[in-house]
């Protein structure tokens, strides 16, 4: 069977030389979710703004008409109000804003449109948050992604040298701040799981970083006489073929979610789609990269400690 | 690993037969179907509520009302406590959460201190002077918070078992909330109705000489008496006597009935002690009004005719529905807190039914794409990796049922996401034993060399992104918790798969046939 090579063995790329260009695409998309995160701020979803949020689906499926539910509704005057198709043509998102007074008027507002549109409608799903609530998850949801950056940063500096830790966290920032950048720019709905989209994105850009790191390790002991640049190099290069690889496969399964796996997952799987080709990319051009500026010490000679063979060792 | 060990085998058989068994029961249609195969061990995974459709309520205690009640009877105690050690004091009154008064005569601030302390010794007591301030210490409010939280969660769980709802789950979160989940329900107004109201009811005298046409907005009440509205008629005034005569305590049970007029009205039956002081104050006071309060509504007044004793009837312009819930709430006993609905969400059982054949379809495509995609690019490796792959789905299934995790729809995103990332130990293992067997070691040599090295990556790289789900888990609640427990089961079984039973494949397969043609081609 012929097999499939998507990258070729032995690869010898000098990624490094273009580490310039890369950190100007870094700084243009760190700036540009800077200035979106300012102008547009965030599409905050219910789970954080408190609301009202309604999925609807139409009874008779050749009548379903977003301007005349957007009507019915406004008599309500329930103040701002966003419908959008979810999915289907049939089925429809009303999002409603935290209605003035306390929890009962929140509650009568749903009983209001349930009831408006009983006859035209089912109610797939109806979520009610409260302000209290989604302040206290903005909250917990920046101390989960501080906790998750702090304990992979003293990990890799335990396992590694400080260097790697500061380059990992830096790398693992950016990540953060552009996918955060992203659903600034396209105004999608930020809530409880594109925190978990966040977090798993991390995660599995620090897991692409980490393995390029150990390479490095391993390379920086093993070839002594060797520059630093040449030692990260060759390292991203040994390690191309599995990162690229796992990307794929990774990519693979996260569009298939984002095609079959329904309209609640599809926001979910874009962030985390986002996040692996970032997370990838600045695994190599962003933590990397960045170690060219510390002077690691090279450490003591690989070969006392793991059975390097002969050929292997250089003189 | 030179030599393949037979107790090795044994034992991976074992963990995938195990394995299998556990996940099987999530493959039948019904728990039925699952229990006439009782050779098989486990449950099915629970599905959350967002794939089988039901209800999430959060709900908080209004702490501050209970504060202020309890505070309400310090007072009353701090009152009798002085008058009994003729102690003389002015000005005893509650302002902004604090009892304050001024002591007369020349007691000693000690003595004054000592007989607050002997009420309850958490109190924080200051004294300027001759005046005292009383408030309630931090220990204090966590005493109280605790003993209504657990009486709370009772009350909820007795409202919400009488209405027949499918098993509930009523948990305390943090110090003052509780979690009700209601599988199946998509609608819990009813329920909402119901936990709407603590249901505090009490029987109070009305004022002998002043009625209610004589009061409006803005009557004044005088001492001892408290102007109330009508439940159901915002305008119309009571003027209640502040005293209690029996209340909601002494009931023994509730029920919705009709009325002589054959209107719906709640038939009551008190207790023995309710019974006897009812008949005591309906004895005396035959002619007066007396009022029915309910949260601190006048529901009815209707004037004694005769002398009343255990049963009686509380009309008012009910429905039916109304008569029902009430004497439900009457049965199940007074919230003793108000509680407040700080989050709903309910999924019906279409959306539910949707996203579990989504998650279905993303689960098998998933699947598919990542195997057909592993063997066009590792050949015979391709399939071996495929079979640790097919086992990880089998463990994770298995692992969730065995926890008895709760599957939602993020959690099955998150099997999917482990489908491709689970292929990466494997894919390291694999590309590291190729650089090796590249750069001249014989093959068992390079396979040996290349798993040992890259375990020591493997366990760095998941070690990492376990840190984040670990935050994951701490931050979610529900779907988000659920997402973030397949992702560190996942996480774990990926690595064993690949670490023990790859490699074991391999070294099988590189031992029976001379594997240098198959395995690393081109």
């Amino acid at each position: 069977m012929k097999l499939l090579r998507l990258i070729p063995n032995n690869t010898n790329f000098d990624f490094l030389r273009i580490k310039v260009i890369a950190f100007l695409f870094s700084f243009i998309i760190l700036t540009g979710s800077f200035i979106s995160l300012v102008v547009n701020n965030l599409n905050y979803g219910i789970d954080f703004k408190g609301g009202i949020l309604l999925e609807l689906r139409s009874k008779n499926p050749n009548s379903s008409n977003i301007n005349e539910l957007r009507e019915k509704i406004s008599t309500l005057n329930a103040g701002e109000v966003s419908i959008q198709n979810f999915g289907k043509e049939t089925d429809f998102l009303v999002r409603i804003q935290k209605q003035e007074g306390d929890q009962k008027e929140q509650i009568a507002m749903i009983e209001k449109v349930k009831s408006l549109i009983d006859k035209d409608y089912t109610v797939r799903r109806s979520e009610f948050v409260g302000p209290v609530v989604g302040d206290e998850l903005k909250t917990a949801g920046i101390y989960a992604v501080s906790l998750a950056l702090l304990s992979i940063m003293i990990y890799i500096w335990f396992r590694f040298e400080w260097q790697f830790s500061i380059a990992a966290i830096l790398a693992l920032i950016h990540d953060v701040l552009t996918t955060v950048g992203l659903f600034s720019i396209l105004q999608l709905e930020f809530n409880l799981a594109t925190i978990a989209a966040i977090l798993t994105t991390a995660g599995y850009s620090i897991n692409d970083t980490v393995v390029i790191f150990d390479r490095v390790r391993e390379n920086l002991r093993r070839y002594k006489s060797k520059t630093h640049y040449f030692i990260y190099n060759k390292s991203i290069n040994e390690t191309l073929s599995r990162t690229f690889i796992t990307s794929v496969t990774t990519l693979l399964a996260l569009f298939i979610i984002f095609f079959f796996g329904g309209a609640v997952l599809s926001d979910f799987a874009l962030a985390m789609i986002w996040g692996v080709i970032i997370g990838t990319f600045s695994s190599i051009f962003v933590a990397v990269s960045l170690l060219t500026y510390f002077n690691i010490n090279k450490g003591e000679k690989i070969d006392d400690r793991t059975n390097v063979p002969e050929y292997e060792k250089e003189n | 690993m030179k030599s393949l060990s037979k107790i090795k085998l044994i034992l991976i058989i074992a963990s995938v037969i195990i394995g299998i068994l556990y996940a099987t029961p999530n493959f039948f249609k019904t728990s039925q179907q699952v229990q006439s195969f009782n050779f098989l061990p486990g449950k099915k995974i629970n599905l959350g509520l967002d794939l089988q459709g039901g209800s999430y309520l959060l709900l908080k205690a209004d702490m501050d009302v209970v504060f202020a009640e309890k505070l309400d009877s310090v007072l009353s105690d701090i009152r009798s406590s002085l008058r009994n050690s003729k102690i003389g004091y002015k000005k005893l009154s509650i302002q902004n959460d604090i009892i304050s008064f001024k002591k007369r005569g020349d007691t000693s601030n000690e003595k004054i201190r000592s007989i607050i302390f002997s009420l309850d010794k958490n109190l924080i007591v200051e004294n300027k002077l001759d005046s005292f301030f009383i408030k309630f210490s931090e220990q204090n409010k966590k005493n109280i918070t605790k003993t209504t939280m657990a009486q709370a969660i009772e009350i909820v769980r007795r409202r919400i078992d009488e209405t027949g709802t499918n098993e509930p789950s009523i948990q305390q979160q943090g110090a003052d909330r509780i979690i009700v989940q209601l599988p199946g329900l998509d609608d819990p107004s009813r329920i909402k109705k119901l936990l709407g109201k603590t249901a505090k009811l009490t029987f109070q005298l009305a004022h002998p000489s002043i009625f209610s046409e004589d009061l409006d907005d803005n009557t004044k009440a005088p001492p001892g008496f408290v102007k109330l509205q009508e439940d159901k008629n915002p305008d119309r005034f009571y003027m209640i006597n502040k005293r209690v005569m029996v209340s909601g305590e002494m009931l023994k049970d509730a029920s919705p009935t009709f009325d002589r007029n054959n209107s719906p009205s709640v038939s009551f039956q008190l207790s023995a002690l309710g019974g006897k002081k009812f008949g005591r104050v309906t004895g005396k006071n035959i002619g007066r009004a007396f009022a029915i309060v309910l949260d601190g509504k006048v529901v009815s007044a209707p004037v004694i005719q005769t002398q009343i004793f255990s049963t009686g009837q509380i009309t008012g312009s009910f429905t039916v529905q109304e008569t029902n819930d009430l004497a439900l709430v009457l049965r199940s006993g007074a919230l003793p807190a108000p509680m407040v609905i700080l989050e709903e969400r309910s999924v019906g059982p279409g959306l539910g039914n949707d996203s579990i054949s989504a998650g279905k379809i993303a689960s098998i495509f998933g699947l598919i794409a990542v195997m057909v995609f592993m063997l066009f690019t590792y050949g015979m490796f391709g399939i071996f990796a495929n079979i640790a792959l097919v086992c990880n789905i089998v463990f994770i299934i298995a692992l969730l049922s065995i926890i008895q995790a709760t599957l939602t729809l993020p959690g099955i995103a998150g099997i999917v996401l482990t489908m491709g990332m689970a292929v990466d130990a494997n894919v390291l293992i694999f590309e590291r034993i190729k650089e090796e067997f590249n750069s001249g070691r014989n093959i068992l040599d390079a396979i040996e060399a290349g798993f040992q090295r890259a375990i020591s990556t493997i366990i760095d790289a998941n070690l990492t992104t376990l840190f984040a789900a670990l935050a994951l888990f701490s931050f979610g609640s529900g779907p988000i918790k659920g997402f973030s427990v397949t992702l560190m089961i996942g996480i774990a079984t990926s690595m064993f798969t690949a670490i023990v039973i790859t490699k074991y494949i391999v070294f099988l397969y590189s031992k029976k046939k001379g594997i240098n043609s198959v395995f690393l081609q081109d």
